[in-house]
């Protein structure tokens, strides 16, 4: 990621489109997914992956139970509040591109729970590429969302994709469960660290969206 | 939790002692073998699992809440979302404990309806549960094998309520809309592919050796143990206890349908594997006695100030809009009381405590759900394993995180 | 068809007078009301003497703030060899919603007491770990209780 970065930004751009559209091909032909799911959609994700919807015929051959490895994240399910932490830790340790889709109404807006407890929207902790509707939405819905994602990244320019700065994304820590290191030494260490660092600042790692190539 | 952080030895006991050390591992909440997002904090003594500590709570939805500001009606919806591999029968509770505050009596046709679909739906949530519990265990042909039956049964539910996981088919008072043209065709055809289909998984599973030695021995959990543990279902009956609420404490019609209840004395993953297997079966002869019965009629109880009149009456007569108006918009009294509908669903006995002063909208709706009380008997059952074989035992629980954390 | 749970409130009251406060019989359902100070003794006595093996729910429910008692919980009972259900009922007022703890008699009361007082606020004396169960641990106040908003009380914002 980094070589492809150096070598492209040193190149003027009438030498880069032919570029893109390869590099986009091959990114588009091979989106394997990490494994999110959390309630009923993950159901129908599952029988988007099993042999009636073959989601695998569209690239996404394996979903991948680590976020190191995966390019898409489908957020299928309501995402409450103790759980909002842990979706941005995975989104956070996804190598660049990724993507991500906001399957279901639930994962969209909240859809039929607005209360205390669910997240109004997965996209007030993410960036998100494409929404699925639907309670939960057909297989074939889905099929269709991968493919509307197909044609977003054949759209893409190679230079927007720029990694996430290691440092700035180890530091951010949210207030709340900490699911890794709560309970052991770790978190012992931690809470001398961030009693010495001060860490207070509001939570937000500037998304790819903002950081464009001028800057 | 804090008396955890004596138990850690500091690094020089580690170096000390190499072999002698306990790792905390947190397995989850983002985690392809547990079933959804369920964080298990496990102490570990090399690959044996001296303690866990379950931690749930990352799908929460405050149901429960939710149901107090519905009216009674509105609520079915939601229910859905809470057991979505049985969403019929989380339906079917709902609906009946409020038909129990009510007071209605339920047509025939309505009855054996419910008790057909709710079967199949017990068919296809058993179906998720194997697909998924041989995929961790590592046999994933299983996984694709089980899902295709289970998108027969899904199209016969959505054919029949328009909804493939989130049917809402059930009102108090009956049925949403009857059954349409051609589904006991399509039903009797799935009806007769599934012993094939069962005899095949027998083939690819149950024969293997590999299965058996993974699952038998693993998880135990004793007879007393798991009464006092409150586990029910087929967890319950894997641990020789001889407890079906379809037989015991029948609803539904249920006493009239000649079934057996498997019950098997290993108490382990392997008992609990059987009993579902057989219990399939049982589903099966039960599905095929409902369609024998089904027999024309009403649809909906005899209410018309609970339950909504047909399209074209309401279209035709003054009164039947005026009920069909206020049924929407305000919603039907339910008389005070108080209620607990226990009904035998796919994963144990799903029990809905119902409450209700008066007005449309009930007062305290509780559901205790059945995966709930199996995965507080998880620490119990998996102490003294290893790792590979708590995966094992959280797929033989069956469990399902939305009816856990509501 | 409530005789026999009947008889067993009879057999309650013949061991000790003061265990029974009242009685409710409606729709086919026997409901005991039990001073909150005998609720450990009886649920004993049921578990050992009648056969009340298994306990299939334990919920609380909140009446309302201007009820007074303002909290209840409901225990409700199965025998697995004889099929009955019953329910034991412990009214509790808001200054002092405490009761005792039942998992020594019965380990699933284990996680249903947890969630009763993570959700509102019941608090059992002498339960192992009496921590929250279903909403995150840095949650302020208990969400079932009527004057809990439904939407809670910020925008969820991770600051």
């Amino acid at each position: 990621m980094g070589l492809e970065n150096t070598v492209f930004e040193s190149l003027p751009d009438i030498l880069t489109v032919r570029l893109d559209a390869v590099v986009n091909w091959a990114r588009k032909s091979s989106l394997w997914p990490a494994t999110f799911g959390l309630a009923c959609c993950a159901i129908e994700m599952m029988n988007t992956v099993s042999a009636r919807n073959d989601l695998s015929r569209f690239g996404a051959e394996t979903f991948r139970a680590s976020p190191r490895q995966a390019d898409v994240m489908i957020v299928s399910g309501r995402v409450s509040r103790k759980m909002a932490p842990v979706l941005r830790r995975i989104y956070d340790q996804m190598p660049e591109p990724k993507w991500v889709i906001s399957m279901g109404a639930c994962a969209t807006s909240g859809g039929v729970f607005d209360n205390y407890a669910i997240v109004q929207g997965v996209d007030k902790i993410v960036p998100v590429d494409i929404y699925v509707p639907g309670c939960p939405p057909r297989p074939e819905m889905l099929v269709h969302a991968i493919m509307m994602l197909q044609q977003k990244i054949m759209k893409e320019s190679v230079k927007d994709r720029q990694d996430t700065f290691e440092p700035e994304s180890r530091e951010s820590k949210v207030p709340g469960t900490l699911p890794v290191t709560e309970g052991t030494a770790l978190e012992r260490e931690t809470e001398i660290e961030v009693a010495q660092h001060q860490i207070s600042r509001p939570y937000t790692i500037p998304s790819r969206h903002e950081k464009r190539r001028s800057s | 939790m804090s008396t955890a952080l004596k138990d850690i030895p500091s690094q020089f006991e580690v170096m000390d002692k190499p072999l002698e050390s306990q790792m905390t591992l947190s397995m989850g909440p983002q985690h392809p073998s547990t079933h959804g997002v369920l964080r298990l904090d496990l102490r570990l003594d090399g690959e044996l699992v001296v303690k866990t500590i379950p931690d749930i709570g990352y799908l929460h939805t405050g149901m429960e809440k939710l149901f107090e500001y519905k009216k009674y009606q509105q609520g079915i919806v939601i229910t859905d979302r809470m057991d979505y591999l049985n969403p019929l029968g989380n339906n079917l509770a709902y609906v009946m404990a409020a038909e129990k505050l009510l007071q209605l009596e339920i047509p025939q046709r309505a009855q054996v309806i419910r008790v057909l679909t709710c079967e199949l739906q017990r068919i296809a949530s058993h179906l998720v549960w194997l697909g998924t519990h041989a995929l961790d265990i590592g046999a994933m042909s299983v996984f694709f094998y089980c899902f295709r039956h289970r998108e027969k049964i899904l199209n016969l539910i959505e054919a029949a309520s328009g909804g493939r996981m989130t049917p809402s088919y059930f009102r108090i008072g009956g049925l949403m809309m009857d059954l349409p043209a051609g589904f006991e065709r399509r039903c009797k055809q799935f009806l007769d592919d599934f012993p094939e289909a069962l005899s095949t998984f027998e083939t690819l599973v149950t024969g293997n050796t590999i299965w058996q030695s993974r699952t038998q021995g693993v998880g135990v959990m004793e007879r007393d143990e798991a009464i006092s543990w409150g586990l029910t279902g087929p967890c319950l009956r894997g641990s020789g206890v001889d407890l079906d609420l379809r037989r015991d404490n029948p609803y539904t019609g249920y006493e009239t349908y000649d079934f057996e209840i498997p019950v098997e004395t290993d108490c382990d993953v392997w008992a609990r594997f059987k009993v579902r297997m057989r219990e399939m079966y049982e589903s099966y002869k039960i599905c095929r006695q409902a369609l024998e019965r089904l027999k024309p009629g009403p649809i909906k109880a005899d209410a018309p100030k609970v339950v909504l009149p047909d399209r074209d009456d309401m279209r035709k007569h003054m009164d039947s809009l005026i009920h069909h108006f206020l049924i929407v918009a305000e919603g039907f009294n339910v008389p005070p009381g108080e209620v607990y509908m226990p009904i035998e669903a796919s994963k144990g006995e799903l029990g809905v405590y119902m409450k209700s002063n008066g007005g449309p909208k009930p007062e305290r709706v509780h559901f205790r759900g059945p995966s709930f009380v199996n995965l507080s008997a998880l620490p119990a059952m998996v102490e003294g394993e290893m790792i590979a074989d708590v995966v094992a035992i959280i797929g033989s629980l069956d469990i399902v995180l939305g009816e856990i954390d509501r | 068809m409530t005789e026999k749970l009947h008889g067993y409130v009879e057999k309650l009251k013949q061991e000790n007078a003061d265990w029974v406060t009242d009685i409710k019989d409606e729709l086919g359902e026997v409901t005991v009301i039990i001073p909150r100070a005998g609720i450990v003794d009886v649920c004993r006595f049921l578990r050992n003497s009648e056969g009340f093996d298994l306990l299939s729910d334990l919920c609380g429910a909140d009446r309302g703030p201007e009820e007074e008692p303002r909290f209840e919980v409901n225990y409700h009972l199965f025998s697995t060899t004889h099929h009955d259900r019953l329910r034991l009922k412990v009214l509790l007022s808001e200054d002092d919603p405490t009761v005792s703890t039942v998992t020594s008699l019965w380990r699933t009361a284990d996680w249903h007491e947890r969630e009763t007082y993570d959700l509102l606020g019941v608090k059992f004396e002498g339960h192992p770990d009496l921590r929250r169960i279903l909403l995150p641990s840095d949650f302020d106040g208990h969400a079932l209780r009527k004057d809990y908003p439904l939407r809670g009380y910020e925008p969820y914002s991770m600051n």
